[in-house]
């Protein structure tokens, strides 16, 4: 009986066994944001929301809306809802779902995991706003030639980074939160709710109304929807990244390294 | 000494504490190629947490543990040295249990095919193995985990109670399994909580209790360490007999004796007295259960002593 479990023969020093190159570590981490139900869906509802949101512009909106600019802005929403959503799963998956036992017995070196999760979501994150802002040209030229829509392009080059920057933003914050707290839901509900109640702390304190842009990350970005940030506008926005960004990511990434993987 | 091939695993005083709970206790054992060693212990004995510190899922707060000569975490490619299985349902729920061995044969950079042969392997049908996990049965995901444990060919094998769950078809089904893997010279540690689940699986016994080891050796020194049984024609005199010789002695459940003395002791007493003997032997598999019992009955959490 031929035995195909072992290979116990002589064998090289075991230091001395090829690694794992980083590709793969990635394709592994990409098959994994796709090959459950609960992110396949997750994933359809980000790419069909798109054309979804073009089609029903293409039916209500005025003509004299239909313009490319706006097309993208309302692409844009299901998106900077649905992301950090992937985001956030993509972490705290591992230790919700315990497949974080075999994932860091299979690859010790944690922060070499985070970084593949990281580029696999953000990979994902830039495709589908790809889609979005192709799904927003298609719906310009549909509505140009069906309902004599405005069909205007003007939309600045660096509109596409802006939005980019911050569907990003997006994405990399709900990492960070996932990695912080390794909890879906405690994750889901820090993201959504906190800078939330945040924004309303801000807003509804005269006295900090003028300092806003600096602590609240919504309103620091919302310069860069609008396409009209300034200088102070960058400096405001790195500020409020650092604290909603920077912090709990590395806060994150050194729970994950150091955090005991049980079972139960 | 120098006579033995380099241990596979090697564990030198692991401790771990939380906060002043001590979990593990200066723990201290080998495994050698070839072998199949038990990890024995009661429920909460921190079987689970040395098995995870050995793999670098659990940092040690003081001691330290070799797999193949160098710490776990050092292996470039573990999943090809050694395979692991700490936690069966520790799997997602939503993937299917093809899936779950083609993300691990594709990390480990195995051909696809691999994944076939260890699915036909473990005796799941192809329709089980594209099923979701979150359906299986336990007995099913052990088959799975057992499966992905030895998906890249280790030379290592490190089970945490991988027989919970499979019923004695299943237990008979995975003694065989490991004993082929350890012939072909491979190392196998494997954990229970239940004598009888690794007497007919192991060949070498490590036993913990309250995170402290309270005995290691090979299954059939333990075994007869246990002592031997004996009967005779009339057990009354036989006691006289014994209790002349100065033997220690006590009644076994249905008749006979048993003692901590070797079986030549107790014959040479037995023939001195002139007493019958019907039966002399080594106390059988339950003598090995006794010694559990008596190791670890101070440290389990349940009373044993009944």
């Amino acid at each position: 009986m031929t035995t195909p479990t072992t290979a116990t023969a002589q064998r090289p020093a075991a230091t001395r066994e090829a690694g794992i190159p980083f590709g793969r570590l990635l394709r592994t981490e990409l098959r994994k944001l796709t090959d459950t139900r609960a992110s396949r869906w997750l994933l359809i509802a980000i790419v069909a929301a798109t054309p979804l949101v073009v089609a029903v512009m293409l039916f209500v909106a005025a003509p004299e809306d239909l313009t490319f600019n706006q097309f993208v802005d309302f692409t844009q929403t299901p998106q900077k809802i649905l992301l950090p959503a992937l985001a956030i799963l993509a972490m705290t998956s591992e230790w919700s779902q315990r497949t974080g036992l075999v994932t860091f017995t299979l690859v010790p070196d944690r922060r070499r995991v985070l970084l593949a999760k990281f580029t696999a979501v953000l990979a994902l994150g830039l495709l589908a706003i790809t889609v979005a802002f192709a799904a927003a040209g298609i719906g310009n030229v549909l509505g140009a030639g069906l309902r004599h829509g405005d069909g205007s392009w003007t939309f600045g080059l660096a509109g596409f980074g802006e939005i980019t920057l911050v569907q990003v933003i997006g994405l990399v914050e709900g990492m960070a939160f996932g990695m912080a707290l390794l909890i879906t839901a405690g994750a889901i509900i820090a993201y959504y709710v906190a800078p939330s109640l945040w924004s309303v702390l801000f807003t509804a304190t005269a006295s900090l109304q003028t300092i806003a842009p600096w602590f609240d990350l919504n309103k620091a970005s919302g310069a860069l929807y609008d396409q009209d940030i300034t200088g102070k506008g960058w400096l405001q926005l790195l500020v409020a990244a650092a604290i909603w960004i920077a912090v709990p990511l590395a806060f994150g990434v050194w729970r994950v390294s150091r955090t005991e993987v049980k079972s139960s | 000494m120098a006579a033995l091939p380099p241990a596979a695993i090697e564990v030198a005083g692991l401790s771990k504490s939380y906060g002043t709970h001590i979990a593990v206790d200066d723990v201290s054992f080998a495994v050698r190629p070839g072998s199949v060693t038990g990890f024995l212990g009661p429920n909460g004995a921190g079987k689970s947490t040395t098995l995870r510190m050995l793999v670098g899922l659990t940092r040690p707060s003081d001691g330290r543990s070799t797999v193949l000569g160098v710490p776990y975490q050092q292996l470039p490619n573990p999943g090809r040295r050694v395979g692991v299985l700490l936690d069966a349902s520790a799997q997602h729920t939503g993937r299917t249990g093809r899936e779950v061995l083609t993300l691990g044969a594709m990390l480990m950079g195995l051909p696809t095919t691999r994944v076939d042969e260890m699915v036909e392997l473990v005796g799941l049908t192809p329709a089980e193995a594209g099923r979701r996990t979150g359906t299986y049965s336990l007995g099913m995901r052990q088959r799975l985990g057992i499966a992905h444990a030895l998906l890249g060919r280790p030379q290592v094998l490190i089970l945490d109670e991988p027989a919970n769950g499979l019923d004695p078809a299943g237990i008979h089904w995975m003694r065989g399994l490991l004993r082929e893997f350890a012939d072909a010279g491979g190392a196998v540690l494997l954990s229970s909580h239940l004598l009888r689940e690794i007497e007919v699986i192991a060949d070498e016994l490590v036993v913990i209790g309250r995170g402290r080891l309270v005995a290691q050796g090979s299954k059939h020194d333990l075994l007869s360490a246990a002592g031997t049984f004996v009967r005779a024609a009339d057990d009354s005199e036989l006691a006289a007999a014994l209790h002349a010789a100065g033997i220690e002695f006590r009644p076994a459940g249905d008749g006979g004796y048993t003692s901590p003395a070797d079986a030549e002791t107790i014959a040479r007493a037995a023939t001195h007295a002139g007493v019958t003997l019907t039966e002399l032997r080594p106390v059988d598999g339950g003598g090995l259960e006794e010694l559990f019992l008596q190791l670890t009955a101070g440290d389990a959490r349940e009373d044993v002593t009944a």
